[in-house]
């Protein structure tokens, strides 16, 4: 069996560059293709609808399936087994969801962003100025992951420092944003997803030939160096309540998330939207059972202590197992792969970002909804370069930290901020602007508070020190402890007095549990002590939306719900 | 537009209101499906580990299979709905806008 003992990531390594250079000066050239067919709002925001649903949903695709998820859950898989599966499952389960309940009412509603479908027969300014609120702190949480979670990527890859592999990250987007606007941006996406696709898909390829193209072997084969608790569930989901809410969150997350959204205000009707939105799931689900099958793989043919001797997230186990079984070419391509993947998330989360400013704050907020388009389309690609910026500086002001929480409070914000206001919009006579307004603020608000008050942030960040000195102590008790049976058994061994040795034995087991126990006690704990809020933060919002809509009916928006019904079912008047 | 009809006569008509009851129905289900489908599983992670660790064949457990199914079955789900939707939705759809004449 191969065993990786050296590697070269981290290293500079000329095939990777110049694959990365080979993708970055072809999605320029498109670019400027796209720039020279850039000139209305509805070319910048929305890729002049032309977009089939084949390719958008390649391209949503290309939107979700980020560096993250490809590096992240195949290392999970391969330090932790069957709960890096788990973890897959969640991230594809939002799909049908925005199929079932989402995609055809907000193509047909909707012009560019998901606020038009909320402000659709209520008060314009308020309601865009919350959801302008709810998606602009999605967008900026997921780019700072993203951002961090980048430069941290290309410096174990390429040995580039942090701080220019963020800035290079941050003006490729930029231009793509700015120049190419959604054209770009889409052809970005699909590029991407199509060779994240192929260099997966080649990768499994290779893996299975090792074990003769049987997943019978692969995983007898992790059986063996692993045990069987590799292809069990293990520690991942302890507290029933706390999965039930992170699934919640990872389920409906997905179904608020901006810049997926917008990805339909692409395509040219209601029946394309459905079709892209079949697309992207097959895809991505697709994705995940590779990303899984490359996670098995890397545990037998590179080995788990080797994955995480170079990254302790085992991030790097697919492109260790690509160096093993394809060498420097495929290590190469797959390292521009990944950095190609990180350019396009982030594209395309500007970009909406971008279009929340520019479309909902500005124009619908401080003009009133009169602008000239190509007033906004300025307004759009300044607000481009701002984000873009400040998406950077954040990143390099977050290095270093533990910024995993991030993901789950943009997943926790989209559920409860975007989510629920959208739905009931879309379904309820009764919803009223209040109701919208207040939903989308607690929805936010909650999640984010919630979040800040839950051990991952309480404990693992704000009371970190502490917990590290409680685990040090821990540690040492339990090293002290087993010292010291060790140190009994080897007596016992030449000892006649076997029953009182053992009794020593066992009195020291028993002390040494009351030790640690009260180790433990003196661990920070959180004050809110779910590390998800989603379940929370999302039946808050919801009742807010629900009560303060009952409270205070609004006669206008009820009388236009059935100009939208008409238009949400049959798309009469969509645009 | 030009409507043949005024709103409200296109909501009381009948291919109107068999397409959107209709649409809402299978939209309700479907959600419902994908909804015990997923917290199914992780209910079944919560409650009954031993199960899902079973051995299948060889080193295979049952909670393998069950992972990539629900992968599977939430794409399946989503295959099922653009069957409805493009065999029937669209033609009542279509049917609809002929009367309105838009």
């Amino acid at each position: 069996m191969p065993q990786a003992t050296q590697t070269i990531i981290g290293q500079f390594n000329p095939v990777a560059v110049m694959f990365f250079l080979l993708f970055v000066l072809s999605t320029l050239a498109i670019t400027y293709w796209a720039a020279k067919r850039t000139r209305t709002t509805k070319d910048f925001y929305a890729a002049g609808r032309s977009v089939t649903g084949f390719q958008n949903g390649l391209a949503l695709a290309g939107d979700y399936m980020s560096a993250a998820s490809f590096l992240g859950i195949a290392g999970l898989v391969s330090t932790k087994g069957y709960d890096g599966l788990i973890y897959s499952v969640g991230w594809l389960v939002g799909w049908p969801i925005i199929m079932f309940l989402i995609s055809e009412p907000l193509r047909n509603l909707g012009k560019y962003t998901f606020a038009d479908v909320v402000a659709y027969r209520l008060r314009q300014r308020p309601i865009r100025a919350a959801a302008a609120a709810g998606s602009l702190v999605t967008v900026l949480t997921y780019l700072i992951a993203q951002m961090v979670g980048a430069g941290t990527l290309i410096k174990l890859m390429f040995g580039l420092p942090f701080e220019l592999a963020v800035v290079l990250v941050g003006t490729l987007m930029i231009s793509y944003v700015i120049f190419g606007g959604m054209i770009a941006t889409t052809w970005v996406q699909i590029i991407k997803a199509t060779l994240l696709l192929g260099g997966a898909t080649l990768l499994v390829v290779m893996t299975m030939a090792q074990f003769g193209f049987s997943y019978g072997n692969l995983f007898a084969q992790a059986e063996k160096l692993y045990t069987n608790k590799f292809l069990e569930p293990g520690g991942l989901i302890t507290s029933p309540l706390d999965a039930f809410s992170l699934g919640l969150a990872l389920m409906f997350g997905t179904a608020g998330l901006p810049h997926i959204l917008m990805r339909f205000y692409t395509v040219p009707d209601a029946r394309q939207a459905r079709k892209s939105v079949f697309v992207a799931t097959g895809f991505i689900g697709y994705f995940y059972i590779l990303t899984v099958t490359i996670g098995f793989g890397a545990a037998v043919l590179v080995g788990r202590d080797v994955i995480m001797s170079i990254d302790k997230g085992g991030n790097m186990a697919g492109p260790m197992l690509a160096e093993v079984l394809g060498g420097n070419l495929f290590l190469g391509f797959l390292a521009a792969v990944a950095f190609a993947t990180i350019l396009a998330v982030v594209s395309g989360l500007t970009l909406a970002g971008a279009s929340a400013f520019s479309h909902d704050l500005f124009v619908g907020v401080i003009r009133r909804g009169v602008a000239a388009e190509k007033e906004e389309v300025k307004v759009a690609k300044i607000a481009t370069v701002g984000l873009g910026i400040t998406a950077m500086l954040l990143g390099i002001l977050f290095k270093g930290q533990n910024v995993a929480f991030l993901v789950g409070l943009t997943f926790a914000i989209a559920a409860s901020a975007n989510f629920p206001a959208l739905l009931m919009s879309i379904t309820w006579k009764k919803f009223t602007t209040n109701g919208a307004v207040y939903s989308i603020y607690t929805g936010l608000f909650m999640a984010t508070i919630l979040i800040v008050l839950s051990p991952t942030v309480w404990v693992d960040i704000v009371h970190k020190s502490e917990k590290a000195v409680v685990e040090k102590e821990v540690k040492t008790l339990e090293e002290a402890s087993k010292a010291k049976i060790t140190a009994l058994e080897t007596e016992k061994a030449t000892s006649k007095n076997l029953p009182a040795i053992d009794t020593s034995i066992a009195a020291e087991k028993q002390q040494a549990e009351v030790r640690i126990k009260e180790a433990k006690a003196k661990m920070p704990k959180a004050i809110f002590p779910l590390k998800n809020p989603g379940i929370f933060s999302m039946a808050a919002a919801f009742l807010v939306g629900i009560l303060f809509s009952l409270f205070g009916r609004e006669k206008e928006a009820e009388a236009k719900y059935e100009d939208e019904k008409l238009r949400s079912y049959i798309g009469i008047g969509a645009e | 537009m030009s409507k043949k009809m005024s709103t409200q006569e296109i909501l009381e008509d009948k291919d109107f209101q068999l397409l959107s009851s209709q649409k809402l129905s299978i939209s309700t289900i479907l959600t419902i499906l994908e909804l015990v489908l997923y917290f199914g599983f992780i209910a079944l992670i919560a409650f009954n580990k031993p199960f899902l660790s079973q051995k299948l064949s060889g080193a295979i457990t049952v909670g393998i299979p069950i992972a990539v199914g629900t992968i599977v079955l939430s794409w399946i789900f989503t295959g099922i709905y653009i069957r409805w939707a493009n065999n029937t939705y669209d033609v009542l759809v279509k049917k609809v806008k002929e009367k309105i004449g838009g």
